[in-house]
């Protein structure tokens, strides 16, 4: 690390559709770089010494939440643990996801997208006897390698990186998107779930759903937590197609 | 004026607050939940390491059951705990995580046979009972004597949250995201439900119930570094105080947990020392076995937090430009156990420090990690003080941890706080009609109005950002894991100024709608008056009890300390709250006041602690054929509801 700390060069997205007369438009901000500092640090730090009025939603800055994804030079990412070290030439392009209700600058409502689409692939195990269950017996049992792999499937922070990169959901509003195919694979991989095939296929065998998929798999590189999208939806549209 | 009545208000979509509102709705009660941001998002979601629960599957686990959990959880709370609480909790946690697991969550489960692990830096193989194949397993977490905690891969609060926002969507509780409450609605002793501002739009709306719960979270953010979530401000903590009427309870009980990175205080989990991993020093010298004999880097928090602290302060820690630190290894773990069961804190190396742990050492120092205080509240869950007042999770002060949580107890507190609570949150909405008049409540949401209209139109005065800087400057450097009289008497004294000067916040951009900075403006002047209760109730106690250590009262003194601390603020003219105790009674213990076998026994006795356990004795001698069920009924009955009595049922015991 040299003595010399370098300085960054922010573009940041300014709109607050809220405030009459607001444009959309790009402000440039100057921070001096600091260790280790992360984009969590250096938003924060123009927020509190130059432009108290800037927005962005961040809670755990650690990348565990899903609550920043925003476009980072480009590409969508979790801005709380992306490093401005990263980038040679110190100059950082910060949009909002696109795909989302804009809140204003960075902050969009990838809250209100989530909730609609776990009530629209159910997102719950259907089980008529869940609330049934005698729980001070020995619980159900699970193989253990089914539980590691539903699991893996669970990973997933609902940061929306894979609907703002997925070219499908720009042709189609109400495209479910990549982020509903994981949530359906994970509840068709577990066995706690009752629903039949035919259930699942109500829910996604049509174009909004599995069968829209241009497999561009925009989704598959962009998800932070490495969700395998790919095996995913070409399993879920094998299991729908036999229906 | 905009008016939304429901049953049951929970603010705070986090683990506690989902699952009162599930108990309350399935009970039949209309029920709305609010929450900064949306629910998953509550940092609930961050709990990595596990749950405690003791189901007794795992080998390690065998012969655990209610009575070993209580006692851990007591001596772990340095018997500042209440133990009718306490009982409930371990009673309910293996019916909670059982019920969890029918909704949803894919816990990590027994492998019958051979596994290979690392207990004391050394390679053990372990061999699991195939009978418990397939069931809930757990790991090993501090300060327990079985392996307890159990676990989903790396992910526990995530799949726990998710399971729970889930089932809550299921049931169709609709939670109103973005919206922050400001202000209690009460009127002679009775809480009528919250004045709550939108945080996109800034509108005001008065939501009026028949209860209200408190599930706001910790108040970490008081500390400038800290492994808490950015909104964990403890806001809901600061309006049950600004009522003048609830309580809070033990507010300068704060835990320190002993591996956060360095600088930024991202936690890593206590599952990588639970599972074997090392604490070493600057000469790569593992030096917990000389302080700690028997748990080593698996003694409670409180004590791992400060053993690092003396041992950096002996010149042993690895200096950095932040300061010194300690190393956690967890390299001898092995690359396959990383990726599996530690994935999430390899990401955060990689992300945040640009280190593998599969090779490298992991910076790390003891970082404010958890609020034991909070809403002080009965065994109801219920404010004694306030009625239709309820709380439950970190929030609360339902008092199972004392002075010092056991990591995997806080998730399990939310769940069974939110299950056993809701339960009299929805027996409290059946047995009260709603009575409050509009008057009262335009009355609240005029005062709203107005601080909120003064802090806009204000042309010059304090900067909310730099208030809230030095705020957790001053927690950071006088009110921290080791704590003497003149120090927190000078942070009483700072705080004290701050507190003035946060009369008089203005603004740079003065919108009423979505304003970051007006957010902070309305923050931080109830921040300040929580760090006020913590640094003014630490400078009070003048002894040491679990995380709150006094370097210059370093005895426990159960004769004059066994009692809990109360901080109130009647009157909002004042510049300090009013402090009073409330004592625990040892006679009604179930587990009267002993060591809890760290270091040197350093203890002031209580008179009764003979006494009790000379009654104790008494009683177990007379009913030498009662079982251990009975046993505990005679010492300690609880209130636990109905829903919840029956017995536990473990593999190879039945329910023994
Ligand atoms: C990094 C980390 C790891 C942890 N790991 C573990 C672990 O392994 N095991 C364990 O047992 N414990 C662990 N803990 C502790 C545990 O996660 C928390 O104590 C627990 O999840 C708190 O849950 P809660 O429901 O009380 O609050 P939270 O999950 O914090 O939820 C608070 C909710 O309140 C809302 N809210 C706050 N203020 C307001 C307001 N004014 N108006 C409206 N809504 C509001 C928020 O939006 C949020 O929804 C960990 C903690 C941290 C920091
Ligand atoms: S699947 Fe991946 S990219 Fe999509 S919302 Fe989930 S974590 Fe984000
Ligand atoms: S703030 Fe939680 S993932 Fe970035």
């Amino acid at each position: 690390m040299s003595d010399q700390a370098r300085v960054l060069k922010f573009q940041i997205f300014r709109y607050n559709p809220l405030k009459k007369g607001d444009k959309p438009r790009m402000v440039t901000y100057e921070v001096t770089e600091a260790p280790g500092m992360t984009i969590f640090i250096a938003l924060n730090e123009i927020r509190e010494t130059q432009d108290p009025s800037l927005q962005f939603d961040f809670v755990c800055r650690a990348g565990i939440c899903g609550s920043c994804a925003m476009v980072i030079n480009g590409q969508p990412d979790l801005a709380c643990r992306t490093l401005t070290a990263n980038f040679a030439d110190g100059e950082i392009t910060l949009l909002p996801l696109p795909g989302f209700e804009l809140i204003g600058d960075l902050s969009v409502n990838t809250g209100k997208f989530m909730r609609v689409m776990s009530e629209r692939v159910e997102s719950w195990i259907h089980d008529l006897h869940a609330d049934d269950v005698n729980y001070d017996a020995l619980e159900e049992r699970m193989d253990p390698d089914v539980a590691d792999e539903i699991y893996e499937l669970e990973r997933c922070v609902e940061c929306g990186a894979c609907v703002s990169a997925c070219a499908t959901k720009r042709m189609r509003p109400d495209f479910l998107s990549a982020v509903g195919f994981m949530r359906l694979a994970r509840f068709a991989l577990d066995p706690r779930d009752k629903r039949t095939d035919d259930e699942f296929y109500e829910i996604m065998g049509n174009d909004d759903g599995v069968f829209g998929c241009m497999t561009l798999l925009g989704c598959e590189d962009y998800c932070p937590k490495d969700l395998p999208h790919q095996t995913q939806i070409a399993y879920l549209r094998r299991k729908m197609a036999l229906i | 004026m905009k008016v939304i009545y429901t049953d049951s208000l929970v603010i705070g979509g986090g683990l506690a607050g989902l699952r009162v509102a599930i108990a309350s709705m399935q009970r039949g009660y209309d029920t709305i939940v609010l929450s900064l941001i949306p629910a998953k998002r509550s940092h609930s979601a961050a709990a990595q390491g596990g749950m405690q629960a003791s189901l007794g599957a795992c080998i390690k686990g065998d012969g655990d059951d209610e009575d070993v959990h209580f006692g851990d959880t007591v001596k772990g709370s340095d018997w500042g705990c209440d133990q009718d609480v306490a009982r409930m909790f371990v009673n309910t946690a293996p019916k909670a995580i059982r019920q969890l697991a029918a909704w949803g969550v894919p816990w990590s489960r027994v492998r019958g046979g051979d596994r290979e692990v690392i207990i004391n830096g050394e390679k053990v193989t372990i061999t699991e009972k195939h009978e418990a194949h397939g069931l809930i397993t757990a790991r090993d977490f501090g300060g327990t004597k079985k392996w307890r905690t159990c676990f989903t891969s790396d992910g526990t609060g995530h799949t726990m949250l998710y399971a729970m926002d889930n089932k809550a969507i299921q049931l169709g509780i609709p939670v109103h995201e973005r919206k922050e409450a400001l202000a209690l609605i009460h009127e002679d002793g009775v809480c009528y439900g919250a004045i709550v501002r939108d945080l996109i739009t800034g509108e005001l709306a008065a939501y009026v119930a028949k209860a209200t719960t408190i599930a706001t979270g910790g108040y970490g953010r008081l500390y400038s570094v800290t492994t808490n979530a950015v909104i964990s401000e403890g806001i809901g903590t600061a309006i049950a105080l600004e009522t003048g009427v609830a309580t809070l309870g033990n507010m300068e009980a704060v835990q320190f947990h002993p591996t956060a990175i360095v600088p930024v205080g991202i936690l890593t989990t206590e599952g990588c020392r639970g599972d074997g991993g090392l604490l070493l020093d600057k000469d790569g010298y593992r030096f917990m076995p000389d302080y700690e004999p028997e748990k080593k880097e698996l003694a409670s928090r409180d004590v791992v937090s400060r053993r690092m602290t003396e041992h950096m302060r002996k010149g042993k820690g690895v200096p950095s430009p932040y300061g010194d630190h300690l190393w956690l290894d967890i390299t001898l773990l092995g690359r396959k156990h990383i990726e599996k069961n530690l994935r999430e804190v390899k990401e955060i190396c990689e992300y945040f420090l640009g280190i593998d742990p599969v090779k490298e050492y992991i910076p790390v120092r003891p970082t404010q990690h958890y609020s034991m205080g909070g809403v002080r509240t009965n065994a109801t869950g219920e404010s004694p003080t306030l009625k239709g007042l309820f709380s439950a999770g970190e929030a609360a002060c339902w008092d199972m941890h004392g002075f010092n949580r056991l990591g995997g107890n806080s998730v399990a507190e939310t769940v069974v706080a939110g299950m056993i609570v809701g339960e009299f949150v929805a027996d409290y909405c059946a047995a009260n009609p709603l009575k409050i008049s509009t008057a009262t409540i335009a009355h609240f949401i005029k005062k709203e109005e107005k601080k909120i209209t003064d802090l806009l139109v204000r042309d010059f005065g304090e900067n909310p950002f730099a208030l809230k800087a030095q705020m957790q400057q001053i927690m950071m450097d006088k009110v921290g894991i080791f704590r003497n009289g003149p120090d927190l008497e000078k942070a009483v004294e700072e705080l004290t100024v701050l507190h003035q000067r946060a009369r008089h916040i203005a603004l740079r951009n003065r919108i009423s709608s979505s304003n970051p900075e007006l957010v902070e403006a309305i923050r931080v002047p109830k921040m300040i008056k929580l760090a006020q209760c913590v640094a003014y109730g630490a400078m009070l106690r003048t002894e040491s009890r679990g995380a709150h250590a006094r370097e210059d009262f370093p005895e426990r003194n159960d004769r004059d300390w066994l009692r809990r601390t109360l901080a109130a603020w009647p009157d909002d003219s004042t510049d300090l709250p009013d402090i009073s105790y409330e004592d625990l009674d040892v006679m009604k213990m179930e587990m009267p006041p002993g060591s809890r076998g760290y270091g040197v026994d350093n203890i002031i006795l209580h008179p009764d602690s003979e006494k009790r356990m000379a009654e104790i004795e008494e009683i177990r001698k007379a009913n030498s054929a009662a079982g251990r069920f009975e046993l505990q009924q005679l010492l300690n009955p609880t209130p636990i509801p109905e829903k919840f009595k029956g017995k536990n049922e473990r593999i190879g015991r039945g329910y023994k």
